[in-house]
């Protein structure tokens, strides 16, 4: 074996240009590109769900077309879901594990900027989809069959492809963190010494590989119903559009899993910092997010209540849905306990993840609703399962990447971010985000479906509150952006370990990280906890 | 081997490579692969004679071929230069095995697809298990596996017959199988560097697997040609093309990346303690082998 110490020469900072970004192979850089694609999305599907609040403000056809409408609730979806929160949560994951477990880099560091430069070409393929002949997909983001495969318009293939584009990516990007985090620990890091954001991720990876392939056998089998003849969801040829049902469900349901557990990661991460005390019942976290990744393997039909399934089956889903409560409960239990008699103090990232605890029981709480399967014959496809989703993923998933980005922005520029307008920043996402959701729970009760651009007269007021809470939360994200371009082009200096109650060995390495990081594993003390 | 790590001697430093051009290249062909047979389908669906399509696609196809050789040759590269330490080869077990979990997912999802139709989605279709919808949509339909006459079988034309299991797909049985063994035998003497006998059993695993292929070929067209079992032909040619298609795809892959492999024990490659490339096809090949158990239970015999 020759040896060929040229090519592991002493750490040295980036190179520079455009080709720095296009090639890099350093988990920081592409940690920092998912964050920045993610943040543009998150514009790109905001501005469409202005889009539907403009037209909903008021009963009657106002501003789109009806078919217009469709594809805006449908890309709205699919780009908030595949393009905002889950590459919000890689990115995090592309910046922090390495840091958090005392790695020089991820495990596959070239197959890492694979993942995410796949993302830019998949989003360019499915936004593309407006611009061509007959629209872009018009049949919600859960593409039930026949209405994407039978009904579809032309650009449903381009929809196809964009999945598994995307499919390609999260598998990649999930093999990769699980190679990191089982391999890639310093010596003597034991697992249960791990951050729970590394364990999050380290579930989320394996929900991604388990069910971002079955994903992509439900769009396959669609461009085959849809170009090469088949039947697999035409009961006219022995095959039926509920199979698409349960097939999608069987990845959606996961899915919904694989967007908020690393958010339970990272505001296990924030909550004992701001309490300054230790996460309670850590073991006891760990395990409950094992319980919850797997229980939401075997809870999918819950979205199917009323396909006509038999009575067992109701019963068997209705009351699998309603175990997953009990790992929740043991988890929102446990932030609380951590609080519980600690020296808490509000700075942003305290903020968001306490509005988190808070509106996230509440989702679970509207979730719980909505698993009574006799109750779920009256407001399935309702705005109730508008507002109820909308609560865990908002002011739960993406609150958290908020208080995620606010707690390790210094980190990452070496500047302290503006306290003030972060503050001002989370009021006003709080008071938008309640305003905007909270009444679509009573309109949906009443009867409002979801995914029509017009509705009855009596749901007016609320929908006109719903817009203007909705514009709000908008506008205010702008701000977000102002206060991070503020933070990375300067402020007040952030030492190491900025927030003094925080743990782990990401405070071990200087603000800003140094472009690499632990090329020697740090030595880990046998009676200290890292988390 | 011989570097600054000499303070730390527990540790060999975990090699992060420089700076990479292949996932970008990777990134744009598949963009191009994918967005030009996208338009080659859309083209044919409305008869258009459009073909910037072959252009997306050819352009694709060859910055895929390109990207795949200098990708695996950089990697194949670092690894004999002694760059990769014993972690690494623990990624690259890892990398692998969660990658064929992923596939055995895909799988999972076309047989599930098959169990929901023949369990409950054709027995209902047929008033076996429930009576209205039998009754309100096609009531003449019986069910029977293979399913030769289709609830509508204007729209979908049945297939005349079925396939035979014990004649092509029973000898495309034994070949995989048989392949599984030499592949095995091929990996033992890998273990004891016994070269000439590598070279002749890696050789007789490609036969087999062609050999497979061929005879897959064979009773596609029989099917296509004499059966009447096409992709329009009803959930049975459905579930049939998409499992045994899918298989073989992932066949031939395996074939190539055992011609691969093969090409590497010729030029001297892999030692007996190092040759994680050579693992990793034959674990996908043996991965191919087990689903075409499956299938051959599943789709042929049951």
């Amino acid at each position: 074996m020759e040896a060929n110490t040229h090519l592991q020469s002493e750490p040295h900072g980036p190179p520079s240009g455009i080709m720095r970004w296009i090639l890099t192979t350093n988990h920081k850089d592409i940690g920092t590109m998912y964050l920045i694609f993610s943040l543009i999305m998150f514009f790109v599907g905001g501005a469409m769900s202005m889009v539907i609040r403009a037209e909903l403000f008021q009963p009657g056809l106002q501003i789109v077309e009806p078919e217009f409408f469709n594809q805006m609730t449908t890309l709205h979806g699919l780009i908030m879901v595949f393009g905002a929160i889950m590459p919000a949560g890689v990115g995090l994951a592309n910046w922090m594990l390495p840091l958090m477990i005392g790695a020089p880099d991820m495990a596959m560091p070239r197959l890492n900027n694979w993942s995410f430069w796949l993302l830019p070409f998949a989003a360019i393929m499915l936004v593309s989809t407006l611009f061509m002949e007959g629209g872009g997909p018009n049949f919600g983001w859960t593409f039930y069959a026949p209405l994407s495969t039978t009904y579809a318009p032309p650009s449903t293939t381009y929809f196809i492809f964009a999945v598994h584009i995307l499919g390609i990516s999260s598998i990649m990007g999930a093999i990769n963190i699980i190679a990191t985090i089982l391999n890639l620990r310093a010596p003597n890091l034991t697992m249960m010494k791990l951050p729970l954001f590394a364990w999050t991720w380290l579930i989320t990876s394996y929900l991604l590989i388990a069910v971002m392939p079955v994903l992509a056998g439900a769009v396959t089998m669609m461009l085959f119903d849809i170009h090469f003849g088949t039947s697999f969801f035409n009961a006219a040829g022995g095959g039926d559009p509920v199979l698409f049902q349960h097939i999608f469900w069987f990845f959606g349901h996961p899915e919904v899993y694989i967007i908020i557990l690393p958010a339970f990661g990272i505001v296990s991460s924030i909550i004992p910092t701001f309490s300054r005390k230790r996460l309670f019942g850590y073991s006891a976290m760990v395990w409950a997010t094992a319980s919850i990744a797997f229980l939401s393997l075997i809870v999918w039909a819950h979205h199917m209540f009323t396909v006509g399934m038999p009575l067992t089956g109701e019963l068997f889903f209705m009351l699998a849905t309603m175990l997953i409560a009990v790992p929740t409960g043991v988890k929102v239990f446990n932030w609380t306990a951590t609080m519980f008699r600690g020296s808490i103090s509000f700075e942003t990232p305290m903020l968001f993840a306490s509005a988190f605890l808070v509106l996230f029981t509440m989702a679970g709480f509207s979730g719980l609703m909505l698993s009574i399967a006799p109750a779920n014959m009256q407001y399935h496809d309702t705005y109730f399962v508008v507002g109820h989703f909308h609560y865990v993923l908002v002011p739960g998933a993406l609150f958290s990447v908020f208080a995620a980005v606010y707690y390790w922005l210094p980190k990452w520029t070496g500047y302290m971010y503006d306290e003030i307008l972060g503050k001002v920043h989370f009021w006003l996402s709080f008071i938008g985000v309640n305003v905007t959701f909270f009444p679509m729970h009573f309109v949906g009760l009443a009867g409002m479906p979801r995914r029509i651009p017009d509705y009855a007269l009596q749901f007016a007021d609320f929908n006109a509150i719903s817009s203007v809470g909705g514009f709000l939360f908008g506008v205010t994200q702008l701000l977000f952006v102002f206060i991070i371009i503020k933070c990375v082009k300067g402020g007040k200096k952030a030492s190491a370990k900025y927030w003094d109650g925080a743990h782990g060995l990401e405070w071990s390495v200087p603000s800003p990280a140094p472009y690499h990081t632990f090329v020697r594993p740090p030595e880990i003390e046998e009676d200290k906890d890292y988390f | 081997m011989k570097n600054m790590n000499d303070t730390n001697e527990e540790y060999d430093l975990y090699y992060v490579p420089e700076q990479s051009k292949w996932p970008i290249i990777a990134s744009i062909a598949i963009f191009l692969f994918l967005a030009g047979i996208a338009m080659i389908l859309n083209a044919l669906k409305i008869n258009s004679s459009l073909n910037t399509g072959y252009i997306f696609l050819g352009l694709g196809s060859i910055l895929m071929l390109w990207m795949l050789y200098g990708w695996f040759a950089d990697v194949v590269h670092e690894s004999r230069s002694g760059l990769y330490s014993g972690q690494m080869d623990r990624t690259f077990h890892w990398g692998m095995f969660w990658f064929i979990f992923s596939e055995v997912m895909l799988f999972f999802t076309f047989f599930g697809a098959l169990f929901y139709v023949r369990v409950l989605v054709l027995p209902e279709l047929a008033g076996i298990s429930e009576e209205s919808t039998h009754d309100l949509l096609w009531s003449k339909f019986n069910y029977q596996w293979p399913l030769l006459v289709n609830p509508d079988n204007t729209t979908f034309k049945g297939a005349s017959s079925f396939v035979n299991p014990f004649h092509l797909p029973l000898l495309n049985t034994i070949f995989l199988v048989l392949s599984s063994v030499t592949l095995t035998i091929a990996h033992h003497n890998l273990r004891e560097q016994n070269r000439s006998a590598i070279i002749k059993w890696l050789f007789i695993t490609i036969l087999l697997g062609f050999a497979f292929l061929i005879c897959q070929v064979m009773e596609y067209t029989e099917a296509y040609n004499e059966l009447g079992l096409t992709l329009n032909a009803g959930i049975y040619g459905s579930t049939f093309f998409l499992l045994t298609g899918f298989h073989g795809a992932h066949v031939t892959i395996g074939a190539i990346m055992l011609l691969v492999m093969l090409f590497r024990v010729k030029k001297g490659h892999f030692e007996s303690d190092n040759h994680f490339g050579f693992e990793a096809a034959s674990w996908y090949w043996h991965f191919v082998d087990v689903v075409w158990i499956c299938l051959f239970i599943f789709v042929y015999i049951l």
